[in-house]
């Protein structure tokens, strides 16, 4: 399927090919940018670049892939670092420069690299579509592969192999490879969703304690600008307790993934691996062209369900979803369609709900449980929360953990707001710590609620007559209230500090409060004695 | 490919600098032209949308005197490219890169693409070298690092071409390395000008400035930030020198890019400033930067100005976003008649703890900045109590803490013209919190 390019605006162009499919694969120009069919019409087809247009001249030549814009997925993913559509990062580097050059395809995949293949099926064994037939180890990480088809094995490796090569051959001739390609916008199916069970532990107490997030759960972090969302997030994907950590900086800063970078190769988990070792990085910052960035997320998801689906609990961090969704306004725009609100196309609400629907509890195809956890950041300009993008979100995510500006600059970090942020799941994660870590769990959690909500009342009273004119029993509590904000709600994300176990977690809280029950029972001695001195003497 | 200059004399109609061309051969988007005028004038432009045999051209420059019959077209089937040389260095230039300093052009060694190249963020070096400023508010506090992007937020009537001057005049590398200035104005008035040209004219500095006049097309406001970043990345990358990019200001910048955008009948995002704005600021700030295992660095200071005051205003929210830390203007301390009116509260410079310390600085300087911070935000919050309960009413540790906040205000932060180097900010905040007793012994 060839033609020709006949009209060019930004990274919108049309091309002249007939028989196109919507989402179909295209390249444009001699440089064969990569770039996908977004509207169909009768005498043209229009083709949203991925990449710089710029020197693309009206005339040059075109051509259809017959198949959709894909990832690859297969044995070695991890510890990579891609762009957008998927392109390795450091052998771009390699090739290209330290600058991004345009209309460079490279396979994402190291095909030269070895891998120890342990067959479950030997020649003869009828295998069906969908079936394991062996796994690898990718790092410390049990890889598991599945048949691509179904029927009986003619030829099986034991051992080394590369994925250049077939692991297996099936007798009608059937190839079965180590990897496989993976339409980017369409969810991977699996055998059931199921209800959301366990808390996924971020380490962060504000969040474990009063926010928890689940394991297959979502959870939107808006703030405005220096309120540490990307520390927030980078934190988190450091040390969650998740089998396999998806991160992707989307729209955003160049140094920031340059220190993700360096920092997660540095750090190591409890076992002594490299963080990288378990971190999938898709970055796509804010200069790199916008189309990539609109699809960097749809790669990454794709990625994160694939491990999903070999039963492990993947976490997916996205930085920033605002960034995304201003890149969808700005393909609209060029597409002409009709804004909503904001400018913004009207299906953004739709094309959001149907991204974080990807994230849940799932039963595999070989009867595992695998989870899916999305944290996204949100970026509302002015920090205004009634921005569509936040809004829309809330509806479908699950816990909602709002960065405070004023926090912010009171140095409060994390900046989570503890009045307006919440979680859905706070009952059920509470029956979990319950039962693993304290029996009284929920019952600390309603004091510490307590407090916190007895200061709100009180700091306005304090405002006006100052710590003095307070009475006693409320400066307990104001005390009691700064110690549970300075002490438990804060938390430093470069100290030993930043991840806090269910366990300590709840053992600082409990002090905290423990401490306020003896100073307020310790007044009501010093009350009592008060008051039997006072009958005393006028007995 | 067409290899060859085509000339036409088919414009169907001119809308401020938009300019389209009918019957166009294979035009390329971001193609060099040339418009020559009736009466001879000769203008650049480029290619910006093509739909068949009709071409849209964004003409840079005065678009008085041309018509549809005489005016002639030639596109020169090439892209923009920005001639880049050492000999840039000390000469100043307009917009679109012609010399305005009364000395010819310079031969150009190699040619570069105007918006560049995104850097490969595996390639990124991380920013963690000291640029000094000789300014006690950024260098103690909000410490600028090589490759960091630092805007500075203003308001009118506030001096911040004062701080730019400063800053352009003093500041300098605390190690060794060949260190140079990028100079951005646009939008100038011609006062201001003239007074940007004696200040270069004294610069110790290497340097090299473009300028973009308020009465000067505003295509160029587009085009001259863009020139200078790729200039600077040049002197970088390829020729190993620490650069400082200051630009200002990006307000006349977002301004610029809003006019050119309504005239395009593109659609208005907030305060009809496009939805691109983001993307398009992303363009610039994310220039700046480090490679990893090479010498050289961009890093950026671009002033803006934030209109009203408000710093929810979409051009300092969307620089805010992207840009490592601000330095936010206090209209309060500038009526204190304090120069530089920096407000540390709000400021921030979030690459500042990776370039602190024992190896960079001092050993000391996370202990003063933070000390010299709290206290301070301490001395603030109680002068809104204070307005309350006045200054009998309050404990008499909370009084020193007042006093310190006056203080460091007008010790600290108020410098006048003096330059200090590191080591002089951190001794004054150390005698500071030794004096008030902030300072553990």
């Amino acid at each position: 399927m060839k033609g020709k390019v006949t009209a060019i605006f930004g990274a919108t162009v049309s091309v002249d090919i007939k028989g196109l499919q919507l989402y179909d694969r295209v390249y444009v120009g001699q440089h064969r940018l990569t770039g996908e069919v977004v509207h169909l019409e009768l005498d043209r087809t229009t083709i949203q670049v991925f990449e710089d247009t710029r020197g693309l001249a009206v005339g040059e030549p075109a051509e259809g892939a017959k198949a959709p814009l894909t990832v690859k997925l297969g044995p070695g993913l991890l510890g990579g670092i891609y762009d957008g559509l998927q392109r390795p990062l450091t052998k771009l580097e390699e090739q290209s420069g330290a600058f991004i050059s345009i209309g460079k395809e490279i396979f994402p995949l190291d095909r030269q690299h070895s891998w120890t293949f342990k067959p479950q099926k030997s020649v003869g064994d009828s295998v069906a579509a969908g079936e394991r037939f062996g796994q690898v180890m990718e790092g410390a990480l049990c890889h598991p592969l599945y048949s691509a088809s179904g029927g009986i094995i003619d030829q099986i490796i034991d051992g080394e192999f590369n994925l250049s090569e077939p692991v297996a051959v099936l007798r009608n001739g059937e190839q079965l490879l180590g990897w496989h390609a993976w339409a980017v916008r369409r969810p991977r199916p699996c055998r059931n969703k199921r209800p959301v069970e366990r808390p996924l532990i971020t380490g962060q107490r504000c969040i474990d304690f009063l926010f928890p997030l689940m394991k297959g759960g979502v959870a939107i972090i808006p703030g405005g600008f220096g309120t540490g969302k990307t520390v927030l997030e980078q934190t988190i994907a450091k040390f969650a307790d998740a089998d396999v950590v998806v991160y992707v900086g989307c729209g955003e800063r160049g140094n920031e993934m340059a220190g993700l970078l360096s920092e997660f190769g540095e750090l190591s988990d409890a076992e002594g691996r490299s963080l990288l070792e378990r971190t999938i990085v898709v970055a796509n910052t804010s200069n790199m062209p916008v189309a990539a960035r609109e699809s960097s997320i749809f790669t990454a998801v794709s990625m994160a369900e694939y491990y999903r689906d070999m039963g492990y609990d993947v976490l997916f961090l996205a930085d920033s979803l605002s960034r995304w969704a201003e890149a969808l306004r700005e393909i609209s725009s060029a597409l002409e369609e009709m804004p909503g609100e904001e400018g913004y196309p009207t299906y953004l609400g739709s094309r959001l709900s149907s991204f974080i629907e990807r994230a849940g509890v799932v039963e595999t195809h070989d009867g595992q449980t695998g989870s899916l956890s999305m944290l996204l950041a949100v970026s509302p300009p002015g920090a205004d929360f009634s921005e569509p993008v936040t809004q829309s979100c809330l509806r479908v995510a699950g816990a909602y953990y709002l960065l405070d500006t004023s926090l912010a600059h009171g140095r409060h970090f994390p900046a989570i707001n503890w009045v307006q942020s919440y979680s859905l799941s706070g009952q059920k994660a509470a029956a979990y710590f319950q039962e693993k870590v304290d029996q009284r769990w929920l019952d600390m959690q309603h004091r510490c609620r307590d407090i916190l909500q007895q200061e709100e009342a009180l700091r306005e009273v304090a405002e006006v007559v100052g710590m003095e004119g307070l009475q006693d029993r409320d400066r307990i509590l104001m005390k009691a209230a700064e110690k549970i904000r300075r002490d438990f709600l804060c938390q430093n994300s470069f100290t030993e500090d930043a991840f806090s176990s269910p366990e300590q977690t709840f053992n600082k809280i409990a002090s905290i409060v423990a401490d306020y029950d003896q100073a307020l029972s310790g007044l009501d001695e010093t009350d009592r004695d008060a008051d039997a001195g006072g009958a005393h003497a006028s007995g | 490919m067409r290899l060859a200059e085509h000339r036409y004399r088919s414009i169907s109609s001119i809308r401020g600098p938009l300019v389209f061309v009918e019957r166009v051969f294979q035009a390329r988007i971001g193609e060099t032209v040339t418009l020559i005028a009736p009466d001879g004038k000769e203008l650049d432009g480029e290619v910006l949308k093509i739909d068949g045999k009709q071409a849209l051209i964004q003409v840079f420059g005065e678009t008085h005197g041309l018509d549809l019959d005489k005016t002639s077209v030639t596109l020169h089937d090439s892209v923009k490219r920005v001639p880049l040389s050492k000999a840039c260095l000390g000469r100043l230039f307009n917009g679109s890169f012609e010399p305005i300093d009364g000395a010819p052009m310079y031969i150009p060694e190699s040619w570069g693409a105007v918006s560049g190249a995104p850097i490969n963020p595996v390639a990124r070096g991380y920013p963690s070298e000291v640029i000094e400023t000789g300014i006690s508010s950024i260098d103690g506090l909000n410490t600028l690092v090589k490759g960091q992007k630092l805007p500075i937020f203003s308001s009118a009537g506030l001096p911040a071409q004062e701080l730019v001057t400063e800053i352009l005049r003093n500041s300098r590398l605390p190690g060794e390395g060949a260190f140079a200035v990028v100079f951005i104005a646009l939008g100038l008035t011609f006062h201001e000008f003239n007074f940007f040209q004696r200040i270069l004219d004294q610069m110790s500095n290497q340097f090299v400035a473009f300028i973009n006049l308020a009465s000067e097309p505003v295509v160029e406001r587009l085009l001259a930030p863009r020139l200078g970043l790729t200039v600077a990345e040049d002197l970088a990358f390829n020729h190993g020198m620490d650069v400082l990019v200051v630009v200002t200001d990006i307000t006349n910048y977002c301004d610029a890019l809003r006019e050119v955008s309504t005239s395009r009948e593109e659609l208005p995002g907030r305060r009809g400033y496009p939805g691109y704005m983001y993307s398009d600021l992303a363009s610039l700030y994310e220039r700046a930067g480090r490679l990893l295992g090479r010498p050289g660095s961009v890093t950026m200071l671009p002033v803006l100005t934030m209109p009203e005051d408000d710093i929810t205003h979409p051009i300092p929210d969307l620089t805010g976003y992207i840009t490592e830390g601000q330095l936010v203007f206090s209209r309060e301390l500038h009526q204190k008649g304090i120069f530089p009116p920096i407000d540390v509260l709000p400021s921030l410079s979030r690459l500042m703890q990776h370039g602190i310390g024992e190896q960079q600085t001092r050993g000391d300087h996370r202990q003063i900045a933070n000390l010299l911070y709290q206290s301070y935000a301490k001395g603030r919050d109680l002068r809104k109590l204070e307005a309350v309960v006045g200054k009998e009413g309050l404990l008499k540790e909370d009084r020193v803490m007042l006093e310190m906040a006056d203080s460091f205000e007008a010790t600290f932060v108020h410098q006048g013209q003096e330059r200090r180097d590191i080591g002089q900010t951190l001794d004054l905040g150390l005698q500071l919190l030794k004096q008030y007793g902030v300072y553990p012994e």
